[in-house]
């Protein structure tokens, strides 16, 4: 208990006195996190929506896949992208191992899955709804995929989120290709890692407390910055 | 739409679910002009019928052929489901929904909104969310916007079923003033005074087969076949 | 919200100033804090950036071996050997030592205090099979553990469940030793910089089988043609300089010298 308590006051002084390491560390946790989230969103809403109005031959297959994704372990992720991202490895002259690139691209592969499988469930509930009326009113397979990606907005949101949270919270991956370089790719949840490694418990703590804050945060500002929560039933 | 000219012709039309006919075979034709009624009781094949004809249900053998090209038919469709099918978006959205899909302007697409939001008298709700609309009110809303792309076809599946007298009269008060501006309307009823109130023609559904069509005042006045006298009577319910 | 979005940006755009490096190194040499005295002050004399990957011994030399870092410096003199012979490094330079010592439970139940050698001492150890810790992860510490119970002539693989091998960096096996109340094989600088002692002490310390090598190894321009041969050679010179000399030598945790530079200029 007193450790938890000596992690709290750690994580007040560390905010209080503008900690240029920890203000540099939680921006750039953002700034990882964030682009992985925006990239990843790319990829996954689109797909995810598309797999819910399409019909085809693999497509439970497809869907059994995705969900298979999301069970993929990070830290496995992270070696995968170490081995191609190495000097000795098929993409080594792109120089993007240790960079906060990789870090990058491990999280878009680790949070995609994520995304797209609650995508494709959020998705098919509402096609189910608007199936009717789109067919009948001829739209094309983009202006379906438009319309469901705005209608069903709220619950993409909270996808998105959830994408967000595994990618701000992981280590193994982005310990890995990263490198945990200071100043350069460390950030909260690898630097809570080197302080818990070297005993220093409290500061460990306090990052930590950030982190959840932080995490917090960002979960607020989403939601209050898309007004979805005002709108009551949307 | 020009009297007398065919409007549709379907040739031994059926549809199989599951390796069951639930609807057919169906040979008729379909008039350029009026408010045909598909009547009938319930599960006798209407939604099915109207589906068929709008294009959004596969038949397993015989032929739709419309007088028009290919391309227009769809988009001269439009067509109201027995259960509203509301947008999570305003009522203004969801009649603008349409004509956005068209690509057509803003402004443009104002002026329709307004004006059939008067037209279907929902005018105060414009911007409320039409997913807490009521029954009759979602209703008209899916009525005003199948019409506001001026369709040259309506198809509407029982748009009265659920709903009050009065919203009733509102609504077939609609349909009349859409059908003398020029809308053929094809519409499924097991009502038989809305049949009499609205329709210019009859066809008679029953158990997939259509035992009769023809002119409103012969079908309803003086049916032939024993079903559609059974029918009329108020045998037949299911 | 201006200075927000420049200083966001300014995260985005790569500093193109300080000329860089990436130098792998144990995290025995990161725990014992001359990494982050020694960090600045080369930036401020040869405008060198050194990016630090802290890694077991066995990374490190992966990572060497593949050319993902420029050069490394570790403390396994075996290792780094095979390692200049396989071509990977044209040479090895000693830079500094520091010692490793064992630390146990204060109550000491094996008695290793009055031991007289640093074998004597893990064998008290076996004979009371008195929980151990073992880094476990083909460290330059590990591999010196290794080596003692080798000269003994016992093997590890045959040790019973006190025997903890943990796969570990130096500060995370401390912690499981001190959550453990388990003996420990650790260097001097780690052990002194750790903030999670708990109910361990300092027992046994002065043999010099013990003596800990650090080396210096930049990665060959042959091997990997993209290193950056620049800063390697700014750094080796620094790393070997009277600066350096002062600075190793004067570094000190708790009052306490901890290395001792021995390059050879």
């Amino acid at each position: 208990m007193n450790e938890i308590w000596a992690g709290i006051v750690e994580a007040f002084r560390l905010i209080i006195t503008l900690d240029r390491d920890l203000f540099e560390i939680t921006l750039r946790s953002l700034q990882v996190s964030m682009s992985a989230l925006i990239i990843a969103c790319i990829f996954a809403l689109p797909f995810g929506t598309w797999l819910a109005i399409r019909r085809f031959r693999f497509r439970r297959l497809t869907i059994a896949t995705l969900n298979a994704l999301m069970g993929l372990p990070p830290v496995v992720v992270g070696l995968i992208v170490y081995l191609l991202l190495s000097r000795s490895g098929p993409f080594g002259v792109l120089g993007l191992l240790f960079t906060p690139t990789a870090m990058i691209i491990a999280q878009v592969i680790i949070i995609t899955p994520l995304i797209a499988s609650l995508t494709h469930q959020a998705m098919r509930e509402l096609w189910a709804e608007y199936h009717d009326l789109l067919i009948s009113l001829n739209t094309t397979s983009r202006q379906r995929i438009l319309t469901l990606i705005w209608d069903g907005r709220r619950a993409l949101l909270t996808g998105a989120l959830a994408g967000f949270g595994r990618a701000i919270g992981e280590v193994g991956a982005i310990m890995i290709v990263g490198g945990n370089i200071d100043h350069a790719t460390r950030v909260l949840t690898t630097a809570i890692a080197l302080e818990t490694g070297k005993g220093d418990f409290a500061l460990a703590l306090g990052l930590g407390f950030v982190l959840i804050a932080l995490a917090l945060l960002v979960n607020f500002a989403i939601h209050t910055l898309s007004r979805t929560e005002q709108e009551g039933t949307w | 739409m020009v009297a007398g000219i065919n409007l549709v012709a379907l040739r031994a039309v059926c549809v199989k679910r599951r390796s069951k006919l639930i609807l057919g075979p169906v040979s008729l034709d379909l008039k350029g002009s009026g408010l045909t009624i598909v009547l009938g009781p319930n599960g006798a094949g209407k939604t099915t019928f109207l589906k068929v004809l709008h294009g959004i249900e596969r038949i397993s053998s015989g032929s739709v052929q419309w007088s028009m090209a290919d391309r227009s038919v769809r988009r001269t469709q439009s067509y109201v489901f027995q259960r509203p099918v509301m947008l999570r978006r305003t009522v203004r959205q969801n009649l603008a929904y349409p004509m956005k899909l068209l690509g057509q302007q803003a402004s443009k697409i104002d002026e329709h909104v307004i004006y059939w939001a008067n037209q279907i008298g929902l005018t105060e709700m414009l911007n409320r969310p039409a997913t807490r609309l009521s029954g009759g009110e979602k209703q008209k809303l899916a009525l005003g916007r199948a019409l506001i792309r001026k369709p040259k076809i309506l198809f509407l599946d029982e748009p009265c079923a659920n709903l009050d007298g009065r919203s009733t009269r509102e609504i077939e008060t609609l349909l009349l003033s859409a059908n003398s501006s020029g809308t053929r309307i094809i519409m499924a009823t097991h009502d038989l005074g809305q049949s009499r109130r609205l329709a210019t023609d009859v066809v008679f559904l029953l158990n997939g087969q259509v035992h009769e069509q023809g002119p409103a005042e012969d079908i309803l006045c003086s049916p032939q076949t024993s079903e559609a006298k059974a029918f009329l009577k108020g045998e037949i319910v299911e | 919200m201006i200075r927000l979005i420049a200083i966001v940006v300014s995260l985005f755009a790569t500093t193109a100033l300080a000329e860089k490096m990436k130098l792998a190194v144990t995290t025995s040499f990161h725990n014992s804090g001359l990494s982050d005295l020694l960090l600045p002050v080369i930036l401020e004399d040869t405008g060198l950036e050194v990016q630090l990957l802290i890694v077991g011994t066995g990374q490190a030399l992966r990572l060497g071996e593949a050319g993902d870092v420029d050069a490394i410096l570790v403390h396994s003199e075996a290792a780094e050997e095979v390692f200049v012979e396989n071509g990977f490094a044209p040479y090895r330079r000693e830079i500094m030592y520091n010692d490793f010592v064992v630390v146990g439970p204060q109550t000491d139940p094996a008695d290793i205090a009055s031991a007289d050698t640093a074998v004597d001492a893990l064998t008290r150890i076996a004979i009371i099979k008195a929980p151990f810790v073992s880094r476990g992860d083909a460290s330059g510490t590990h591999k010196k553990e290794l080596f003692l119970w080798t000269s003994i002539k016992l093997d590890p693989k045959l040790f019973g469940t006190w025997y903890n091998a943990v796969g570990a960096g130096m500060g995370a096996s401390l912690n499981t030793a001190s959550g453990l109340g388990a003996y420990i094989l650790t260097d001097r600088a780690s052990w002194l910089n750790f903030a999670n002692k708990g109910e361990l002490d300092l027992l046994f310390e002065g043999d010099p089988i013990l003596f800990n090598q650090y080396a210096y190894l930049p990665i060959d321009s042959k091997r990997h043609p993209h290193v950056n041969i620049q800063a390697q050679r700014l750094l080796e010179s620094w790393l070997t300089s009277k600066r350096a000399e002062t600075l190793i030598n004067g570094y000190t945790v708790d009052g306490t010298n901890v290395f001792v530079f021995n390059a050879f200029r």
